[in-house]
């Protein structure tokens, strides 16, 4: 089926159907990860799915720490990578 | 309707049965879940989306060949609907309960309200207070994790994150995927990959099926169970999925996003062999070993807790009534069984919440029924958890370099050097010393892993208590301000 709801990735649009969290419609484009660990700096993404384990954490329209699998995307929604703690 | 009699944590099936139980005997409930849909994990349907935001939106139909039993949870689900039409009964979706107090002699739950579909309010847009005489929790469980080489790259799962994506978003985790774990619920995901166009490469259960010997009386007393280990056996032989018994995943190899997976069998004392390893390519891989109950808001209550023989908190009950006056549990707080088993305990809840609070005595005939399918499923659900048991070696998957924490990117080293040159004697200590379980996740993940851990290296069960989380859930004081 034809998306006709995109969000923005970092530089790039991500279709995605109404109902689904950011973190799935990520999945859907092959996109795994969307943080660095604070310490290691190492990629992050998906684990729990359920909003339990917080390694999906990402910035949701500038605010840092939101859960992927759980934050709806939305229309224009701007979602970036979080680097580390995500303070700005 | 001001202040209902119950409150009710969680609309899984416990939580549902149980609030539809108390409101056909005349009682008004406020049902309280974390999902945009009733249901739970085990009923979880996609978050409903109306109006002209609705186009293309996923629906409930396009999941529901991933379901079991869903005639009962539209039961459910119409008689809820009844009672929320005629002001009997009260629901607060899409809200996290991050704790519980004592109100007015009685008992309040507090949560934060989640950013609604397409909706452009900030999470925790609102914060949500309920109070009643009663509250049950029926609060499930997630799935329990343990460590293995690499198990932090991304597209690793637990099994139950793989199926969430499906059931409630319509999305396979990967293109080519292998589940791996312990217990009858790697079946179920597998088939509903299969289903959805993946190609499931395999399902490694760690427990020979002969594990199941020594419990024939419980799976005699359950037969229904038995017919629905046929059916998925036929499911995963009609998409040619191979099932390997003791067999477990022991590493995920790749650099940024897991590319392959190493498996080993194991021998018979649960240890994973050296010779005759392979390696899988995959995109994605759910690993399970079994879950967790979720405690928290009944610890946070004062309810005792007691332990199940594989090590698991679980909330102390009787007929759903816990040590608390006035709090209640059901489902799976009470001990991992099931669905069907959380179904019977609802039900029972309500009863007694019932009798407490009204003095009305309910209906013996059913009571008795109740009691009697308790006791079968619940026989069946013990000898689940020791044919399934977490392997003897599961160790030996872990490297010292291994993370044991992944929030705070603690070691297996960090841990070992705590055990051994820091004596630590148990799995507090060794959180204090070296930050394992202190991370968002407040040890939810690390935790199971973390006391098998010391467990493995103190020879003997780790005993600590149960881990206390008073702010179950993290959140911003900002939301609790009421402030932008």
């Amino acid at each position: 089926m034809t998306a006709l709801t995109t969000f923005r990735f970092d530089d790039r649009d991500v279709p995605y159907r109404p109902g689904q969290s950011v973190g799935a419609a990520l999945t859907a484009c092959d996109i795994r990860s969307w943080r660095t660990t604070p310490r290691e700096g190492r990629p992050r993404g998906l684990f729990c799915g359920i909003g339990i384990c917080y390694d999906c954490l990402v910035t949701v329209d500038g605010m840092p720490n939101q859960r992927a699998c759980l934050v709806l995307a939305a229309d224009g929604m701007r979602v970036t990578t979080q680097e580390g703690v995500g303070e700005r | 309707m001001t202040g209902a009699d119950v409150v009710v944590v969680g609309a899984g099936p416990a939580g549902l049965a149980c609030a539809v139980t108390a409101v056909r005997h005349g009682l008004t409930v406020d049902l309280v879940d974390a999902g945009w849909a009733v249901g739970g994990q085990y009923w979880r349907h996609p978050a409903p989306v109306e109006g002209a935001d609705g186009a293309g939106a996923v629906t409930a139909g396009e999941v529901a060949h991933l379901h079991h039993d869903l005639p009962t949870y539209r039961a459910l689900c119409s008689r809820l609907e009844e009672a929320v039409a005629a002001g009997r009964a009260r629901t607060f979706l899409g809200h996290e309960v991050w704790t519980v107090g004592r109100r007015d002699g009685g008992w309040e739950v507090a949560a934060t309200q989640r950013r609604a579909a397409g909706g452009r309010h900030a999470p925790g847009g609102g914060e949500l207070r309920v109070a009643a005489p009663a509250l049950v929790v029926a609060t499930g469980a997630y799935d329990t994790s343990l460590p293995f080489r690499g198990w932090d790259l991304p597209g690793v799962m637990t099994a139950g994150g793989l199926q969430a994506l499906l059931k409630g978003h319509a999305v396979a985790a990967g293109r080519r995927v292998a589940v791996a774990g312990s217990g009858p619920f790697l079946l179920p995901v597998a088939v509903g990959l299969a289903e959805s166009g993946a190609e499931v490469v395999g399902v490694y259960e760690a427990n020979p099926p002969t594990r199941w010997g020594r419990h024939l009386p419980a799976v005699a007393r359950n037969v229904a169970k038995l017919a629905e280990g046929a059916e998925y056996a036929a499911a995963l032989a009609r998409h040619r999925i191979p099932l390997r018994t003791g067999r477990m995943v022991v590493e995920a190899l790749g650099t940024d996003r897991v590319e392959a997976v190493t498996v080993a069998r194991l021998d018979a004392t649960g240890r994973p062999r050296p010779d005759g390893r392979t390696t899988v390519a995959v995109d994605a891989v759910g690993v399970g070993w079994g879950f967790t109950p979720v405690v928290d808001l009944a610890v946070t209550a004062g309810c005792a807790t007691t332990r199940t023989d594989d090590g698991r908190h679980v909330v102390a009950e009787t007929e759903g009534r816990t040590s608390v006056e006035g709090v209640y549990t059901a489902g799976e707080t009470t001990g991992v069984g099931g669905a069907a088993l959380a179904l019977a305990e609802g039900e029972r809840t309500a009863y007694s919440v019932l009798a407490d609070r009204t003095g009305h005595d309910p209906d013996a005939a059913r009571l008795r029924h109740l009691d009697r399918r308790i006791a079968a499923l619940r026989s069946f659900a013990a000898a689940m958890a020791q044919a399934h048991a977490v392997p003897a070696g599961w160790v030996d998957a872990t490297a010292a370099e291994t993370l044991v924490c992944r929030c705070e990117e603690v070691p297996r080293a960090a841990v070992d050097h705590a055990l051994r040159d820091r004596e630590a004697r148990d799995a507090r200590q060794v959180k204090q010393l070296t930050r394992a379980g202190m991370g968002w996740c407040q040890g939810r993940v690390c935790e199971a892993g973390c006391r098998a851990l010391v467990a493995d290296r103190i020879g003997r069960p780790d005993r600590s208590a149960a881990t206390e989380r008073l702010v179950a859930m993290p959140v911003r004081m900002r939301d609790l301000l009421g402030t932008p």
